[in-house]
């Protein structure tokens, strides 16, 4: 036991130490289907011009790790740098015969679902290379899933710094006060990386972000 | 196996896990003993809670079997933690009684997602809805 505390306080250290003079590694994590891609795609696209990964209806469309090495951001005179990593969705479960509901044939809904296997295997594992982490939840859905509580608490533990974004605020069953009280510890801002509705706000809150993380 | 074996084998069964039966395993230990359960087509109703790490080991193993083992798609898991009261006196006493006696002041429910439909959890309870064969 206190091994393994004294290993955890030595690897924080170094990561503080390395961190401080690298880039930040910003990770975009989440259940399937809340948005991580989209709000990646729509970072790029305000301050790259391009896109970083296709989207889908169907779940578990990013099967692995993407990133954009460098993502420059520019706010009220301030400058921001950091490495945008997305991930694919953690989920506890996958049925390939979900996909073939969306019209998939039976090997593609296969192979899909081996490849989603794995690219949860893979987000699991980049948890410890994160600087700090943004949560993407759809705003729709009952927050108070395991899995977004054990990606919560697997960050905590680890003391990364977490902003949690409440995604799809444009419908209307969306309730961002819901994930407000289940997550009171953390702040959590509304948005809709389709309309691109509340990213002033968003971008502010990554700029707090990155500087605990420094 | 006869039929009627194998007809059982598609049984389900409630497994209820006193926190004393995992609370001096380690995390490998505790996770094989769970995946093993599952894997028995058993719905274990946990005493108490797995740690963060330990979760996503479990789901890290459960990933690696999805594919492997016939059928198997992984599990559906969700804790009923007692820690709802946010209070700082509150938050302070459940940390000296994790610190004293484990993390019993939960309940966590693990089950083979193949049988289980869907857990609903809200603040204060969870709710287990089965598939119907």
């Amino acid at each position: 036991m206190m091994i393994k505390q004294l290993k955890e306080m030595t690897r924080k250290f170094w990561s503080k130490f390395f961190k401080s003079k690298g880039q930040v590694k910003l990770g975009f994590y989440g259940p399937p289907n809340a948005g991580k891609t989209s709000l990646a795609n729509k970072i790029c696209q305000d301050w790259l011009g391009e896109d970083l990964g296709t989207v889908s209806k169907i779940p578990h469309e990013t099967r692995n790790v993407q990133f954009k090495e460098k993502v420059e951001i520019e706010k009220d005179g301030r400058k921001l740098e950091f490495k945008l990593i997305d991930t694919p969705g953690i989920a506890t479960k996958i049925d390939f015969e979900e996909f073939m509901k969306f019209g998939m044939n039976k090997k593609d809904s296969q192979s899909r679902a081996k490849e989603a296997t794995q690219g949860i295997i893979e987000s699991i594992k980049w948890l410890d290379d994160m600087d700090a982490v943004v949560i993407v939840l759809d705003s729709t859905e009952n927050p108070y899933s395991q899995v977004n509580i054990t990606i919560i608490g697997n960050l905590a533990a680890r003391d990364i710094p977490i902003l949690i974004v409440a995604n799809k605020i444009d419908l209307k069953k969306s309730s961002i006060k819901k994930i407000q009280s289940a997550f009171p510890e953390y702040k959590v801002v509304g948005i809709s990386a389709k309309s691109g509705e509340g990213m002033e706000s968003f971008y502010d809150e990554i700029f707090k972000l990155v500087k605990r993380a420094k | 196996m006869t039929k009627k074996d194998s007809k059982n084998n598609r049984d389900v069964t409630i497994h209820f896990m006193p926190y004393s039966e995992i609370s001096r395993d380690d995390s490998l230990t505790r996770i094989k003993k769970i995946v093993g359960l599952v894997l028995e087509n058993r719905i274990i109703i946990l005493q108490g809670r797995l740690k963060p790490e330990e979760e996503t080991k479990l789901i890290e193993t459960t990933m690696t079997l999805i594919g492997n083992i016939k059928g198997f798609q992984g599990v559906e898991i969700s804790t009923l933690s007692g820690d709802t009261d946010q209070s700082l006196f509150n938050k302070i006493r459940h940390n000296i009684a994790r610190i004293l006696v484990g993390e019993q002041d939960a309940i966590t429910l693990i089950g083979p997602a193949s049988f289980i439909k869907e857990i609903k959890r809200d603040p204060k309870k969870i709710e287990l809805l089965l598939k119907r064969k």
